[in-house]
């Protein structure tokens, strides 16, 4: 490939978009499974906790591919946004888009920065207490002052906030929103269209409301777990 | 009827423009969008004042000329068709109907809801075409068999006639519609398999060049497309620029 790349051109830029979503999607799920044995079994969470907390493929090989896939899909979600507005320098008096797409496909931008107001919170309230812990404190055991595991109960204690737990929820919803236009069209910006796409489209319509209706639920089993 | 025109008027391309409105009454419900506004500008004409200048050609749908957003929609609120087949039973009386231009940074505005769409053609001379040598001993393209359902999709891409409604209501200004119809037009047929791939990087970048946007797949294109083009042709454009581009072909 030469020095234009890949990047410069509108459909490299979608199909990067897509791949990086493809990998969140995918991250989404596992994140889904480890959180929701935080309802089953405080134990086990604990346990699956400290192995991605200490394990040194996730910590130094998976983890940095995960920043560098949200960092790039919500950069390259606004660089979109900015050439797609510049793209129509004078609005139209009256347009009306519910005529022909969903709520959903045209308001990516504001479901996606939702979500990340909602990283932004997600990072200072789980992320970067571990980063202090484990790396500039240097305490890498995963106990708490019993000798027990500590992730199990730092968990609930964030949870106690009413306010925390409702941001979290309107922060799902807008995540399914953004999956229910998202899934599909990740694979048509893939140029992916057979019989298979189709059928798995129809899987993407109940996974972007089953896996944010999960993490919804998780946040209010730990809330009245009180 | 009795109706409530909002139309854009703009002098030329440097004027600022704005939104004036033209009470229109004893409007048949029989007439074309178009007759309505030939009514109109016969009306302004004898007061003195200027015409509004919009496009059309063949006044049957199918030379892609007529544009005008109406009501908010790319050739107005009927399914599958252009403006100039568009009748006035779609309105009711005393109905307010907005008339705007096909808004787009890559198409300017010439003159009231008059736009330069000159940007589709320099898209179509950067690869919408087969190279055939005329050496008179050229095959019979009917001679070459093609299976009928690749046929029938790329007759379907064909029908394409270039009219910018994908453009022009699209929440992005995205031309991949068009451009992908161009593609997949001869994508699917053996004679267009020697340039395919240059052919696809091509256009695309021709499209970029021209300040069109980022197609986000929400499908208002294919609704409004008054030829019913589809969305996978999009999805096969995509295809056949990655295989491009995996093939080393990138310029
Ligand atoms: C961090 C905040 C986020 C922002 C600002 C954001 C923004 C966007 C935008 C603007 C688009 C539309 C791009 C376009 O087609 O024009 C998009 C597409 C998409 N996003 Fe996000 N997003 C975010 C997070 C996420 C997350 C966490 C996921 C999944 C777990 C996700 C999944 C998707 C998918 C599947 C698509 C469709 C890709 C495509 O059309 O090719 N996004 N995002
Ligand atoms: S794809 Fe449809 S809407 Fe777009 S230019 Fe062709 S005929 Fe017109
Ligand atoms: S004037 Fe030719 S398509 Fe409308």
């Amino acid at each position: 490939m030469s020095n234009t790349g890949l990047l410069k051109s509108s459909i490299g830029r979608k199909f990067a978009m897509a791949l990086s979503a493809l990998f969140l999607m995918i991250f989404l799920l596992q994140h889904l499974v480890i959180n929701l044995s935080a309802i089953f079994s405080p134990d086990t969470f604990n346990e699956l906790s400290h192995f991605m907390g200490t394990n040194p493929l996730v910590q130094f090989v998976a983890q940095p591919i995960l920043i560098f896939a949200v960092v790039f899909h919500f950069v390259m979600g606004f660089v979109l946004e900015m050439k797609n507005r510049d793209a129509r320098p004078v609005k139209y008096a009256k347009n009306n888009g519910a005529a022909n797409s969903t709520w959903m496909s045209r308001n990516m931008i504001l479901s996606g920065s939702v979500i990340l107001a909602f990283l932004a919170l997600h990072f200072i309230d789980f992320w970067i207490p571990e980063i202090n812990t484990k790396y500039i404190a240097g305490d890498m055991s995963g106990l708490n002052a019993e000798g027990g595991f500590r992730y199990y109960e730092e968990l609930l204690h964030k949870f106690h906030d009413p306010i925390r737990v409702a941001a979290y929820c309107i922060a799902f919803i807008l995540l399914a929103l953004h999956l229910l236009h998202g899934f599909s069209s990740a694979f048509q910006s893939m140029g992916q269209k057979n019989k298979y796409i189709t059928a798995l489209s129809k899987f993407g319509v109940v996974y972007s409301i089953a896996v944010p209706l999960g993490f919804v639920i998780i946040a209010l089993v730990l809330h009245l777990a009180h | 009827m009795n109706l409530k025109l909002k139309i854009w008027r703009q002098k030329n391309a440097n004027d600022k423009g704005k939104m004036v409105d033209y009470p229109i009454s004893d409007v048949s419900p029989d007439m074309s969008f178009l007759e309505m506004l030939d009514v109109l500008n016969n009306q302004l004409i004898e007061k003195g004042e200027s015409p509004v200048a919009f496009d059309h050609d063949c006044r049957e749908g199918i030379c892609g000329m007529c544009s005008l957003y109406i009501n908010g929609e790319a050739h107005g609120p009927d399914r599958g068709v252009t403006t100039c087949q568009l009748h006035m039973r779609k309105f009711k009386d005393g109905d307010t109907i907005y008339i705007e231009p096909f808004r787009a940074k890559a198409f300017p505005i010439i003159k009231d809801l008059v736009v330069d769409r000159g940007a589709f053609d320099r898209i179509q001379h950067a690869g919408g075409f087969v190279s055939v040598n005329t050496s008179g001993n050229t095959q019979d393209a009917n001679s070459i068999p093609i299976p009928k359902a690749d046929a029938d999709l790329a007759f379907d891409a064909a029908t394409c006639i270039g009219c910018g409604a994908c453009v022009a209501t699209c929440k992005n200004s995205s031309a991949m519609l068009y451009v992908s119809a161009k593609v997949s037009q001869f994508a699917l047929l053996p004679q267009g398999q020697v340039e395919a791939k240059d052919r696809v990087l091509n256009m695309v970048k021709q499209m970029d060049a021209e300040g069109f946007g980022n197609c986000t797949n929400t499908g208002a294109c294919e609704v409004e497309c008054p030829k019913g083009i589809s969305l996978d042709n999009i999805a096969r454009m995509n295809r056949e620029f990655s295989k491009a581009i995996l093939d080393g072909r990138e310029k």
